[in-house]
């Protein structure tokens, strides 16, 4: 069974969920990093770097051949490479054709188009993916360089990594409800939505929830910081969409003290280690009990 | 010479709109005709890439001076690549900022801004 652990904002507590479920796991469990942007599940699962298998992950970029290009004979020959590009990542520079590099989605379109065969693509790194073992944990992680914009191919690539296994999969998703989130969300049986309780929190929240239910996703949330009789928006919106609430983890200082350290609460004290076992319960209760 | 501006309004009343690549529309003004036009900027709805796309549809209107509060780089690259000079508007009266143009009185805009990309997935 895989499930995904998505939030609206960030910060809302989904490394935690996701940490913490992954640890409560009987027996061998996946733990996915799908926040390739700012990965932070591996400071929760620590092991040597060189026990990690380490692979680079590349994509393609189009390079235009200038003198192969029909703009070199006459400036409005062609423009079908541009007028193709959705994400508009090519333009027509006097005579030649620009590429903006970090705004192509790598589809490949430009080159299938053009008719002189002046594109050819080249693959370029982007990033890397960690694949290491952590007790019962295995841990899949990826990391995009620096002066990236787009991480949907290493999300893909530790999603397939994790794919050919039936063990219990934890997907720590990217905050909000763009294209990284959908990637990440694309084969999981089950979601849940964490939510913090403040005005903010609960309009991202509602994003993802009409993410979740145009992707036709079993959903239910979480909140966390939970204050007892305190005002919650998340809480409210959880009412008015009729939101499976799976539990209300309490905003205890102890547990944020342990987050804070890097340190999973569940393997710190036994009450929430209680606590995140019986949300585990509930969510394979509700596939038969298997996970 | 075609100056063009992007605004927020089709209508004489309208004012500067301070994006350039997700305006709705460009007051396209050429300077010997007198010739005006309020051009619809079918790049403004892209997911992305607005800026290159609406820089795009300039170059292929035959502007030669775009005058806007900003630019992204990828639109600035678009432009200067084709030979457009990016002036700096003042404030968001479009009648006095072509008048100031005319008049030389506008600056070159030079702090290219990096764009406000990623935000849309």
């Amino acid at each position: 069974m895989i499930v995904a652990v998505l939030s609206g904002k960030g910060g809302t507590g989904k490394t935690l969920v996701s940490v913490n479920l992954a640890s409560v796991v009987e027996g061998d469990s996946i733990y996915v990093d799908c926040d390739v942007e700012e990965p932070n599940g591996h400071l929760y699962f620590r092991t040597e770097e060189s026990d990690k298998n380490v692979e680079t992950i590349s994509r393609l970029y189009p390079v235009v051949d200038s003198s192969k290009c029909l703009l070199s004979q006459n400036k409005d020959a062609c423009a079908k490479c541009v007028d193709f590009c959705r994400f508009n990542a090519l333009a027509r520079v006097g005579e030649r054709v620009q590429v903006f590099d970090q705004v192509c989605h790598s589809c490949g379109g430009c080159y299938i188009v053009c008719p002189a065969r002046a594109i050819t693509e080249e693959a370029r790194p982007i990033g890397h993916v960690y694949d290491y073992k952590v007790g019962n944990t295995r841990v899949l992680s990826g990391q995009m360089q620096t002066k990236q914009a787009f991480g949907i191919p290493i999300i893909a690539k530790i999603l397939e990594m994790a794919k050919g296994s039936t063990l219990p999969t934890i997907i720590d998703c990217p905050p909000g409800s763009a294209c990284t989130v959908m990637e990440s969300i694309k084969d999981a049986d089950f979601c849940i939505v964490v939510a913090e309780p403040s005005v903010f929190g609960a309009h991202n929240m509602k994003m993802v929830v009409q993410l979740l239910r145009l992707f036709e996703k079993p959903f239910a949330a979480i909140l966390n910081k939970y204050v007892e009789g305190a005002e919650n928006p998340s809480e409210t919106l959880c009412e008015e969409e009729n939101i499976e609430v799976l539990h209300r983890i309490p905003f205890d200082v102890q547990i944020a003290h342990y987050h804070s350290e890097a340190r999973i609460a569940a393997e710190e004290e036994d009450r929430f280690k209680e606590m995140f076992e019986s949300i585990l319960k509930r969510i394979t209760r509700r596939f038969g009990g298997e996970m | 010479m075609i100056i063009a501006i992007p605004i927020n309004d089709n209508s004489d009343n309208t004012t500067i709109c301070p994006s350039f690549g997700r305006s709705p529309y460009y007051f396209v003004f050429n300077t010997e005709t007198k010739a005006k036009e309020y051009m619809v900027n079918s790049a403004a709805q892209s997911a992305g890439g607005a800026g290159i796309a609406a820089a795009q549809l300039l170059v292929d209107r035959g502007v030669n001076v775009v005058i806007a509060p900003r630019s992204g780089q990828n639109a600035a690259d678009v432009l200067l690549g084709s030979g457009i000079e990016i002036y700096r508007s003042v404030g968001d009266n479009l009648k006095a900022n072509i008048e100031a143009y005319q008049n030389g009185l506008l600056n070159k805009l030079s702090d290219i801004h990096p764009g406000f990309h990623g935000h849309g997935g």
